[in-house]
């Protein structure tokens, strides 16, 4: 019985091959979608993990000096025979490389690679010319040395023995930190006496790193969920359709006495069969997008976050196994509903033909009750969201809710048209395209939701570059910066520039954390060019002139946010308290900053002195400075960039920041684009009987062509006015809500009406290219097919 | 005796409020025995066919299929009836239009797990369908259709055979070689015949007739 069933059911899908490969291709496009941007996630985070593995990141405490200049090899000897358990670690660059180095009979265990423990041989790590561990990608960069080549390697990464790491960097006797060992011996002697400028900093739970790029992961991941969900509305029309069209077969078979039950598990079997061969082409679609999409998000990420990622991608079963199991589990999602629907027909009920208008019509008030409880909750949280998660409540209500009221609106529209209607094809045309809604409604509702994500993120893109440009305005203001290389330098520069320049500005920084955020410290010098140009958003009278008396500070908006600081409140830098008197926006960084008097700086962190300078000056007297400086002083002119340049690279930074959801934006309206496709295939078998009557009483098949055609077109312009404004919901909620949680930085939003009409543009073009081919097969439907209609014989 | 129907009612819910469709139905019918079932529009004849056929559940009443109540089984109980004790000729074919002739001819028996592809054979032979074994549904007009079904129907070799309108979509020369083909092949193989039916000539080919008029035997 089995075998017969199996056989009668698969047969379907072998005559009528379309409806298989739109199941096929829906689902696996999907599961494409979700398993790429898995895959890249997965990767970033596979390097952050190798990245804090390396330096022991967040693991264990760690000593540093109190004004951040490096630890003398002495300090560390004396707190050795002190009794600390300490190991001693210097990083630096090399060739493009970050070379850390490490000493392997005293770091701990966990930190790889360890020569001891990994059975290498720990006179060549030690002595000579050393070994470096790195990964293939970063050996490659460091031909000149000995590198073994270590696959767990953190990329960009090169691990060696610490006096190794010293000769090669240039930084003999320097340390930059000490790990502290667990379990360190009781009776030791106390820090405080021992090293009294060492400063112990104790283990966070995270990577800073991994803090910082989970951001930027969580909108990988909601644009991979979003996909998705366009993918499942895909899916679920293929399956929908299909089992409307095999109604009548599930009638004759258990007309012939096949028992439901056992029909349901062969199909729900067929169905999970299609789902993991999709999953498996969806899983190595995925990782055909991810390859393609890694290095754009290595790039950023360095850009943006300094996190160094591998541009290469990895097999990781993570992945794979979740991309089949939501290519699984969407199937299994998105034919329950029509499994269920077949279990509770009757038997003999589905003898009567039964139009998907007359099911639809049964759905709509079920769909109409839970697209208004889903947008009224969207319409709750706007007002009252807050954090990430209630940011994504608020986005997911909104667009679910939207693209389950899409074609009741439609509905209603086509209405309101059908009765305006004079003539009579026009009657036809509005009734006709009314009764193809539900057949078209869940590609519409695909098209809706990449339609809306693509003004949404759009918006968003353009709002964050149009908002950074006049920052970057504001804030590089200098003519000319440049980096000296050391004091005499800094030293020689300030000599040459004094008498030549409007005003030399030192920018001098030093990490620290206020109220238990990070935090860069700034030292500002006395000038109008920050009370001219920086923009507060809250600010107490006359900020900058109590700031650079040094009474007061002034923060960014991260560290408002984050620490809740407002106006007013008090901070302590150094032990020394200060009263906020200003906060700015600060688009783009990624921690706290605090600004500071330049003289209250030098106080605070007497060993740091500026080795970057804005100069402000006369723009057309930049080059021959230039010039005159390096015959001067030696400071050649790529120690400097004008603040053109500065600017360039900023915008180029954000620029890749949003490559990747561009570029799954296009991907996702691609989809869209196919489930329309798909769904009027599929419909076209069935639009036979539907168009026999019109040609019958005088329409001609190129008409009905051209109106099949002009039905697709019309069907998303009126989807498409749907999507503005959902869309634009859609990029409130990113940059007032989500934007907020996860950055910390909240973004004015701007409209962009030209950038609107041109995707609107695109949706007819994907609509008339997706409807053209079904329209042109219905045009050239033979006349013995339309006649059948009429003989009973189809 | 293969068929005792007693006292059948049914009833449906209508958007005009319930219509009792059968209003207490009584028939026999013996195996070797044919009977035609006539009656008006509505009249409630393919409801009666469907409720001995299991394929559907009588309100009140009984249906003993060779002894056995099948107004008592459960969904499965008449799927297995359906399978194999009774067939049914529908008058709009049914058949599976992605399977071949051949397929659709023997997709009964194997369902019931009483394939036997001599019969098969024969039974194809007969209907004239030799030929067309190889083609799907649709490439056949509509008498070859009707004579796969009553094949299909036939190949499990049931205990009863029900035909609702069996001809009612053929030409009135089909029509006649069609049920000469059944009647020679329910004979053959010892099954009652219990036929619905709109037109007295079929009707008089039968060895008994009944007249079901507003629910009720005439």
């Amino acid at each position: 019985m089995t075998r017969a069933t199996l056989q009668a059911l698969l047969s379907h899908w072998w005559r009528n091959p379309l409806q298989l490969f739109t199941l096929l291709a829906g689902l696996a496009l999907a599961t494409a979608l979700w398993s790429g941007v898995q895959a890249v996630n997965a990767e970033a985070r596979a390097s952050y993990d190798a990245a804090a593995a390396t330096l022991g990141e967040g693991q264990y405490d760690r000593l540093v000096r109190r004004d951040g200049q490096p630890i003398a090899q002495e300090t560390y000897v004396a707190l050795r025979r002190a009794g600390w358990l300490v190991s001693p670690v210097v990083q630096g660059r090399l060739d493009g490389v970050r070379i850390v180095g490490i000493e392997p009979l005293t770091a701990p265990t966990g930190i790889p690679p360890v020569p001891p423990e990994e059975g290498a041989d720990i006179t060549a790590f030690l002595a000579g010319e050393g070994q470096f561990f790195a990964n293939a990608e970063t050996a490659a960069q460091l031909r000149d040395y000995n590198v073994i080549i270590t696959p767990e390697a953190a990329p960009g990464t090169a691990v060696t023995d610490i006096g190794v790491a010293q000769r090669v960097l240039g930084r003999r006797e320097e340390i930059d930190s000490l790990i502290v060992l667990p379990g360190q011996p009781k009776g030791r002697a106390d820090l405080a006496v021992q090293a009294p400028d060492l400063l112990l900093q104790p283990a966070q739970g995270g990577s800073d790193i991994g803090r910082l790029t989970d951001s930027f992961h969580l909108n990988l991941t909601a644009f991979g969920l979003l996909s998705f969900a366009v993918g499942i509305f895909i899916v679920n029309g293929a399956i929908g359709l299909a089992f409307e069209q095999r109604r009548p077969v599930v009638r004759t078979l258990r007309a012939l006495g096949l028992p439901l039950r056992r029909l349901i598990i062969l199909m729900g079997a067929e169905l999970m069969i299609f789902a993991l061969i999709a999953g498996v082409i969806g899983v190595a679609l995925g990782y055909v997008i991810a390859a393609l999409l890694l290095p754009d998000v290595a790039a950023t990420l360095r850009g943006l976050y300094g996190a160094d990622i591998s541009g290469t991608l990895q097999l990781r079963p993570s992945w794979w196994l979740s991309g089949l199991t939501i290519a699984l589990g969407g199937t299994a999602l998105a034919a329950s509903g029509a499994l269920y629907q077949m279990s509770q027909m009757p038997l003999l009920a589905a003898a009567q033909p039964r139009a998907l208008a007359m099911e639809a019509g049964r759905r709509a008030v079920l769909q109409g009750i839970t697209a208004s409880l889903l947008l009224a909750v969207a319409v709750v949280m706007m007002f009252t969201a807050d954090g990430l998660i209630g940011g994504f409540t608020l986005l997911a209500s909104l667009l679910i809710g939207a693209a389950l009221a899409l074609p009741l609106i439609l509905d209603r529209i086509l209405a309101g048209t059908s009765r305006a209607a004079k003539s009579v094809t026009a009657q036809w045309f509005w009734a006709d395209t009314r009764q193809q809604l539900p057949g078209l409604s869940l590609a519409l509702m695909a098209l809706l939701l990449a339609m809306s994500a693509n003004v949404g993120v759009s918006t968003m893109v353009s709002s964050f570059r149009l908002t950074f440009t006049d920052f970057l305005d504001q804030r590089l203001a200098s003519e000319l910066y440049i980096r000296t290389e050391d004091e005499a330098q800094s030293a020689a520069l300030i000599a040459f520039a004094t008498s030549r320049t409007e005003i030399i500005l030192p920018i001098q920084s030093a990490d620290t954390q206020v109220a238990g955020q990070p935090t860069e410290v700034f030292g500002a010098r006395d000038h109008a060019t920050y009370r001219e140009n920086w923009v507060f958003l809250q600010q107490a009278a006359r900020p900058w002139d109590s700031t650079f008396a040094g009474q007061t500070v002034l923060i960014n908006e991260q560290l408002s946010r984050r620490a809740d600081l407002n106006v007013g409140d008090m901070i302590s830098l150094q032990g020394t308290q200060f009263e906020v008197a200003g906060v700015y926006g600060d688009y783009g960084n990624p921690i706290g900053q605090a600004v500071v008097g330049e003289t209250v700086f030098a106080a605070l962190y007497p060993a740091i002195t500026p080795q970057n300078f804005g100069l402000r000056m006369d723009p057309d007297a930049v080059s021959d400075f230039l010039t005159d400086l390096e015959g001067a002083t030696g400071i050649a002119p790529t120690q400097s960039v004008n603040q053109a340049g500065i600017k360039a690279i900023s915008l180029a930074i954000f620029e890749r920041t949003f490559t990747v959801t561009t570029a799954l934006n296009i991907l996702t309206l691609a989809v869209a684009g196919f489930a329309i496709l798909m769904s009027l295939l599929t419909l076209a078998s069935m639009r036979v009987p539907q168009l026999a009557p019109a040609w019958a009483m005088g329409m001609t098949r190129r008409q009905i062509g051209r109106l099949e055609l002009l039905r697709a077109m019309l069907l998303a312009v009126l989807t498409a006015v749907v999507a503005l404004p959902l869309g634009l919901a859609l990029a409130w909620a990113l940059l007032a809500v989500v934007n907020v949680a996860a950055f910390g930085w909240k973004l004015p939003m701007y409209l962009f009406p030209l950038d609107y009409a041109r995707l609107g543009l695109f949706a007819l073009l994907a609509a008339a290219l997706a409807a053209l081919w079904p329209a042109q097969r219905l045009a050239r439907t033979p006349p013995a097919e339309l006649l059948k209609v009429f003989s009973n014989e189809r | 005796m293969l068929l005792n129907v007693q006292d059948i009612h049914k009833t449906y819910q209508t958007a005009d409020g319930p219509f009792e469709v059968l209003r207490g139905v009584d028939l026999t019918l013996q195996a070797g025995e044919t009977l035609a079932l006539t009656g008006e529009s509505g009249s409630g004849k393919s409801t009666l066919l469907h409720l001995i056929g299991g394929l559907d559940m009588p309100d009140l009443g009984h249906i003993h299929l060779e002894g056995q109540d099948i107004a008592n089984l459960d969904d499965n109980g008449r799927a297995a009836l359906r399978r194999g004790t009774v067939g049914v000729v529908f008058q709009q074919f049914n058949l599976i239009p992605s399977l071949r002739v051949a397929d659709n001819i023997a997709f009964q028996a194997r369902l019931a797990g009483q394939h036997d592809p001599a019969w098969d054979a024969t039974l194809a032979d007969r209907m004239g369908l030799a030929a067309q074994l190889s083609k799907y549904p649709e490439q056949l007009s509509g008498g070859q259709q009707q004579r796969v079904a009553i094949a299909r129907t036939l190949a499990p070799k049931p205990r009863l055979v029900l035909a609702d309108e069996p001809t009612g979509n053929l030409d009135e020369a089909t029509a006649a070689v069609v049920l000469d083909l059944m009647l020679e092949l329910v004979t053959e193989t010892g099954a009652g015949l219990l036929m619905v039916t709109h037109s007295t000539e079929l009707a008089g080919r039968m060895s008994r007739r009944l007249h079901l008029r507003s629910g009720r035997l005439a």
